[in-house]
This record gives structure tokens, C-alpha cells and sequence, in this order.
């Protein structure tokens, strides 16, 4: 994600590196690519000018001019600035209101509204253990209703049902009723897709938000979205009170200029990213990392967050003292770590989080979700008895293996040599002791080298 | 000097949305040139500025700019409105490669299949589309491939329901299962055109490319040559991440054409200017509204008049 961006600014440094000092001069060619950088990546003009203004005032401040390093330093003014723009820090969900807490999602056509309503239930039962209503207000595109019904029911969360003969503002109303009397502690409502122009409605959505009164009126935007996010975010933001703004499809290669621009024209927080098709690929949106992100220097702080969200802890335990003895990590372990994994989002998920030269690395020894599903089936396919004593599958083993997982023989011997990898990389750092975090996050990657 | 625009068949309805969406563009435009001012530096800055918040992206605004200056050069222009025109023929040109309509009498059944990025607008342009051919009297069969979405199948059937359409799906499963019975199923009916809807992916999900390069490898195995026509749908509100996305489903799927949906918003889709400089595939249809008949073939001097807020 915003990759092109980054390597685009790392250029830039790599540039100004060369040069001794930062000069008026040499500056105005560092901020032309920066301009060219924020243009392509969807910024949207008006805030590309204010970045660009803001970071030059600051470059040729003291700090920036008088440091040695004068890249890192004009790096540190844009990571600044950018953060400032995104909005400085996270702002939670507000839901404090006497129950239960109506939560409205608004936006265009294909945003992700009902895909993103589901994410947010599950996301509020999770870390919130609040108790969620989930109900569809989209009278107009066809199963819209039964697409948030489907996915309720993946989620085990509670559906209000609708139906397209009834009125929005009805099916929000009764839904709301229902919720009081059954003590759920939240209500999302979940709306058509409208386009700003469309007056009729807009003016629907503005009526429904006086029926229902919500305390968190959220606006989802495809981070795809070109120029006209300014435009869009502005139309609705002025027809709306909104509170906040969730960023959807994050984890496709847009550059995301999106989440720069919205914040900045709405002046709302931006409370949530989508971060993958999984229903828990909702995220807190951080601007610090973001911008750190957009830097290159990866979002080491959100993957160790997610790390904890989906390792069980005692399970972790149990492997890092075993990874501390040095002895005993065998295949069992393995596929624990790969089921660990898998329980973060896979590879491509945590891929994206790490800096940019070690997702690079990252990237060149190809690991992917397919390969890590092979490797589980093979693992599958051994025996307990084999898995506890890998040293055992000899060539008949490895046959009758490959056979049971449906891969060449080739392929087992190669899950046998990353294993062999890991143990000895386990055995290093038992040695080296190279502290609690690292240990854990080398735990994370079976097979990576 | 800029007589194309006269001539235009009379669609005054859809052309007047189409022109409303793309109407800030305009009215900017007409600020900026109507004023009788000189051709100066600033002036050029300005339509730089208005390219680039169309999404027209970089590369194709100083294409489009050079050409401008060149025009300028070459006809002695002195007047900031004379600017419209040679702006308005400058993206004609890059544009005009774009304009080559959907021929489906080649083939029967003739196989579309759709693909995008999720949201972009898939299954409604796929109704829009049946809606398009019944009119030309042909007849229709969609298969729901959309095996992922939540109700993404009952939403095609509904659909279809409504406008009589018969609809190929299946409890769950396949993508490429559900559409080769849709093949076959159109053969052994003697349907004209075929409509493969596919789920949403984005570009990154490698697994999921390579499912959709499957889905095209069985649609060739249930008819030899088939599809005949891989659309890739667009959201004009999609910035300088349509050209990635084009790439990307053109390398794995060799896309022979564009739907450039919901241009009814405030979005230009000036993206299509960056399309056509980057990486040029035929713009086959543009959505510019809800209804049905709100997909129209890709005209570039309507497209143009309407960005550039010319009476057309």
C-alpha cells in the first residue's frame, strides 16, 4: 500500500543525500517532486498546495538548513505535516449516549457501506463487547437488504429485517424501537448510496439522520477515489453533521491521497481504515503511522497491536519458551504459527505493514497465502508422531506425504528444509537473546527467510 | 473550426446528464477562457490546475498542454476562449482511438465477461447492458459469477426477474462452473449475448487474479475463443489507481474494453485521458445515471463537450 508514494519520496531523499547542505534552490526541485508525488497519489490539489507551502516554510527554517543530514531532516518536516493533515491522533468511535448508540453510515454508490457495517459489528462486539443491531435502510439496489442479512448471519450479529416496500426513515424508526427493547447497546444503520448531486436523496438521508438523531454519523469513502473526494467529502459533510470517516480498500495499490484530502476538507477524524476483504479487516486509523507508513518506514505498531489481538497468549507462551530452551520446536509448533498467522490476516495482510525495504525483501522470497495453505496441508498429511520427530520422514514417509497432500515430493522436502531454517533461526535467537519483541515477531513468519 | 460538435445524433436527455456530471468542469472552464483574457503563463497554469482536478492525471496534462501550446504556435491564437477549442481538439485526438463500439454479431452466443475492482459498479452495468441489447433485440443471459459478495447472486436475480431476463446460477461454488453452464446453456437455447458478471477483486489479491485468469481459461474450454469481449468496469470517481487497475486486469485477462460508470456524480472521469496516453483499451460504454438506459456507447466529442461545457 502507497508504495509507489514512498518510493517516490525515498527518491527524493536519495537526491538530496548528495548534497551537503539544503539551498533555496535544491529545495524548490525536492518540492516539485513531492507536488508530482502527492498529485499522483490522488491528493487532492488544493491540500497538495497548502502541503507543499507548509513544508517549505518549515525546510528553510533553521532545523531543516543547518542540519548536516538535510534529507532525514526535510523527511521529518513532511511526516509532520503530513500527520498534522491526517489529524494528528486517533479519534475513537463516541458512544457514550444513553443506549443504544445510533451509528449512521453514508456514502456514494460501491463505497463499501454494507461490507463495512458488518465489519464494524463485529469489530464493536470484539474490542467493545457491546451488543449490536445491524440494519439495512437500502430500499433501492437489489438485495442490498439481503446482502447485510447474509452477512449478519456470518457474523452471528442480530439483523433487524427490512423489506424494499417500507420507507427508510420506517425501517430505521422500528429498528431503533426493537433495539431499545431488547438492549442492544448499538444501533448501524446501514443507507443506499447516493451521489451529492442527487437532491432527493440527500434530502432523504438528512431526514433520517433528524429521525434517528445518531451519535456517530460516518461517511465511507472508497480510498480509490480521485480529485472529486474533496467534492464528495464537502457535499456531504454539508448535508450531514458527520463525525468521522472510515476509509475503505485500503489494501488495494491505490495511493490512498484520499485519506490526506478527506480529513482535511471534512475537518472530520478519520476513525477507521478497510483493510482487507475479511470481516475483521477493519482497522483504528492511526495518522502518526499512516504518514510513517506513506514514509517508508512501516506500521511496526499496528502489526504487534494485531499480533496481540490474534495470538493466543498462552499458546505464544508456551512456544517462546520453548523457542528459549532451544530444543523442541518441532512441526506441532509450525503449524501453530501458520494457523497464527493466518489468524492476522495472512501474509499479504502483515506484508503491508512492514517498512518498505523489508516488505521488498519480503516480496522477493515469495511467500504468499497459496504457498502457507500448501505448507498447513502438507503438515496435515504427517502423522503426530512425524510431526513431533521430523527427523524421521525419510524417503518412504515423504512419498506417502507428498501423495497425501496432493504436491510432489519436491515440495515436502522443502517445507522439511524451512523448517530446518526456522529451528536453527529459533536456536539463534534463544542464543543471542535479541529481546521479547523480536523473538515474538520471528515467531510470526514460518518459512520467511 | 469545431463543427464535430453540430452533428451529433439528438440524445438531448441523456447528453444534458452527462453534461450536468461533468458540468463544474465546465463552468470553471468557461470562467476562466470566456473572459477574453491574454494567453499568458498563468492562464496555461490554471488549465493545468483544472486537468489535474479531473483526474486527468500528469503525464496526460502535459501532453494535452504541449499540444495546446503547439496549436497556439501554429494558428497565431492571441484570446484565452480560442484555448477551448484547441484544448477541446487536443483531447479529441487523444481520445478518438478510444471510440470503437461494441461489435456483437461476430459471434453466437456472444460471451461477455465483466471484472473490476470491488464497487466499481459490476452487476448494475450488467443489467444496463441486457437492457441495452434486448433493445436491439437481442436476447440476453446473464450468469451470476459472482460467487463471493454477500446476495451479489439475488441481486442479479432479482434483477433479472424484474426485466425477464433468465439467469444462470448457482447455490455456491464456482465462479468459472457457473458460467461455463451459462455458456452452455446459451447454446443449447440459441441466446444471442452472454453477460458473465465476476466478484469485485483488487489488483493486490494475487490469488484472486489467478481465479479470474481461471474463470477466463474455462469460458474458453466451454466455447473455443470465447469471451469475446472482456469489459473492465471503472468507477469515474476512481483516481490515477483506474490506470493500475487496467494494467493489472489487462495483463491477466487482455481486456478488449472499458465501462466508465457513474458519471452522473461530480466525478469528470477525466481518467480516461490518462487511460488513453498510458495504456489505451476502447472505452465500450459510460454510465451517466440509476436508470436503465443510463449506459450509452462512448462518444468522445459528447464526452468532450460535456467536459469542456461546449454546446453541442
Amino acid at each position: 500500500m502507497l508504495d509507489n508514494l514512498t518510493s517516490r519520496l525515498s527518491g527524493i531523499v536519495k537526491n538530496l543525500r548528495g548534497q551537503a547542505r539544503l539551498t533555496e534552490s535544491n529545495i524548490q526541485d525536492a518540492l516539485r517532486e513531492v507536488r508530482l508525488a502527492l498529485l499522483e497519489a490522488d491528493v487532492a490539489l488544493p491540500v497538495v498546495k497548502e502541503l507543499t507551502n507548509q513544508v517549505k516554510q518549515a525546510a528553510l527554517g533553521q532545523e531543516v538548513i543547518g542540519s548536516l543530514t538535510p534529507g532525514q531532516a526535510l523527511i521529518g518536516v513532511v511526516n509532520r505535516e503530513l500527520t498534522k493533515l491526517m489529524g494528528e491522533h486517533n479519534d475513537a468511535l463516541n458512544l457514550a449516549t444513553v443506549p443504544p448508540a445510533i451509528i449512521l453510515m453514508a456514502g456514494l454508490q460501491g463505497a463499501g457501506k454494507t461490507t463495512t457495517s458488518g465489519k464494524l459489528a463485529k469489530l464493536l462486539r470484539e474490542q467493545n463487547k457491546k451488543k449490536v443491531l445491524l440494519v439495512s435502510c437500502d430500499v433501492y439496489r437489489p438485495a442490498a437488504i439481503e446482502q447485510l442479512r447474509t452477512l449478519a448471519q456470518q457474523l452471528e450479529i442480530d439483523f433487524f429485517p427490512s423489506d424494499t416496500s417500507q420507507k427508510p426513515q420506517d425501517i430505521a424508526l422500528a429498528a431503533h424501537d426493537w433495539a431499545r427493547k431488547h438492549h442492544h447497546d448499538v444501533l448501524i444503520v446501514d443507507t443506499a448510496g447516493r451521489l451529492a448531486v442527487d437532491e432527493a436523496m440527500m434530502a432523504e438521508i438528512k431526514e433520517l439522520h433528524a429521525a434517528l438523531k445518531p451519535i456517530e454519523t460516518l461517511f465511507v469513502v472508497d480510498a480509490m477515489t480521485g480529485q472529486d473526494a474533496v467534492n464528495t467529502a464537502k457535499a456531504f459533510g454539508d448535508a450531514l453533521p458527520l463525525t468521522g470517516v472510515i476509509l475503505t480498500k485500503l489494501d488495494g495499490d491505490a495511493r490512498g491521497g484520499a485519506a490526506l484530502s478527506v480529513r482535511h476538507i471534512t475537518g472530520k477524524p478519520i476513525k477507521f481504515v478497510g483493510v482487507s476483504e475479511k470481516m475483521n479487516g477493519l482497522e483504528a486509523f492511526h495518522p502518526d503511522r499512516m504518514a510513517q507508513r506513506i514514509l517508508g518506514m512501516g506500521d511496526v505498531l499496528s502489526l504487534i497491536e494485531e499480533a496481540q489481538r490474534g495470538v493466543d497468549i498462552a499458546e505464544a507462551q508456551k512456544l517462546a519458551k520453548k523457542v528459549q530452551s532451544g530444543k523442541g520446536f518441532d512441526l506441532n509448533d509450525f503449524k501453530a504459527q501458520i494457523t497464527q498467522m493466518r489468524k492476522m490476516g495472512g501474509v499479504s495482510a502483515l506484508m503491508d505493514k512492514l517498512p518498505a525495504q523489508l516488505s521488498q525483501a519480503a516480496a522477493g522470497s515469495q511467500v504468499d497465502d497459496r504457498q502457507i495453505n500448501r505448507l498447513e496441508g502438507i503438515i496435515n498429511s504427517m502423522t503426530p508422531w512425524e510431526r513431533s520427530h521430523p527427523e524421521l520422514i525419510k524417503a518412504s514417509r515423504k512419498r506417502r506425504i507428498a501423495a497425501g497432500a496432493g504436491v510432489q515430493v519436491m515440495h515436502v522436502n522443502q517445507l522439511l528444509n524451512q523448517f530446518e531454517q526456522t529451528q536453527k533461526m529459533m536456536k539463534m535467537f534463544s542464543k543471542g537473546g535479541m529481546g521479547k519483541l523480536m523473538r515474538s515477531m520471528a515467531g510470526k513468519f514460518p518459512g520467511m527467510r | 473550426m469545431f463543427s464535430f460538435l453540430k452533428k451529433n445524433p439528438s440524445n438531448d436527455n441523456w447528453l444534458s446528464r452527462l453534461k450536468n456530471g461533468l458540468s463544474r468542469t465546465g463552468s470553471q472552464l468557461a470562467e476562466l477562457l470566456g473572459s477574453g483574457a491574454r494567453i499568458d503563463e498563468d492562464l496555461y497554469e490554471e488549465l493545468e490546475t483544472i486537468l489535474i482536478t479531473s483526474d486527468v492525471g500528469m503525464d496526460a496534462t502535459q501532453l494535452l498542454l504541449a499540444d495546446v501550446r503547439r496549436q497556439v504556435k501554429e494558428h497565431k491564437l492571441t484570446e484565452a476562449g480560442q484555448l477551448r477549442e484547441a484544448l477541446a481538439h487536443a483531447l479529441l485526438k487523444l481520445l478518438r482511438p478510444l471510440a470503437q463500439p461494441l461489435e456483437t454479431g461476430t459471434h453466437r452466443p456472444y460471451i461477455i465477461m465483466l471484472c473490476g475492482v470491488n464497487g466499481a459498479g459490476k452487476t448494475t452495468s450488467i443489467g444496463k447492458l441486457a437492457k441495452h441489447f434486448q433493445n436491439q433485440g437481442k436476447s440476453v443471459l446473464l450468469a451470476a459469477g459472482d460467487t463471493f459478495r454477500a446476495a451479489a447472486r439475488e441481486q442479479l436475480m432479482e434483477w433479472g426477474a424484474r426485466n425477464n431476463v433468465t439467469v444462470i446460477a448457482q447455490q455456491s461454488g464456482d465462479a468459472a462452473a457457473v458460467i461455463f453452464d451459462a455458456v452452455h446453456a446459451a447454446q443449447a437455447r440459441g441466446i444471442d449475448i452472454v453477460l458473465a458478471d465476476t466478484a469485485g477483486r483488487l489488483t493486490t489479491q494475487a490469488h484472486l487474479m489467478e481465479e479470474i485468469k481461471k474463470v477466463r481459461r474455462v469460458i474458453d474450454k466451454a466455447l473455443p475463443g470465447a469471451p469475446h469481449e472482456v469489459l473492465l468496469v471503472l468507477d469515474a470517481n476512481t483516481g490515477q489507481n483506474a490506470l493500475s487497475q487496467v494494467k493489472a486486469f489487462d495483463e491477466a485477462l487482455d481486456v478488449s474494453g472499458l465501462v466508465l460508470t457513474k458519471l452522473d456524480g461530480t466525478a469528470k472521469g477525466g481518467v480516461v485521458a490518462a487511460i488513453a496516453k498510458a495504456h489505451p483499451i476502447p472505452v465500450r460504454f459510460i454510465g451517466v445515471g440509476e436508470g436503465l438506459e443510463d449506459l450509452r456507447p462512448f462518444v468522445p466529442e459528447e464526452f468532450i463537450a460535456a467536459l469542456l461545457g461546449l454546446e453541442a
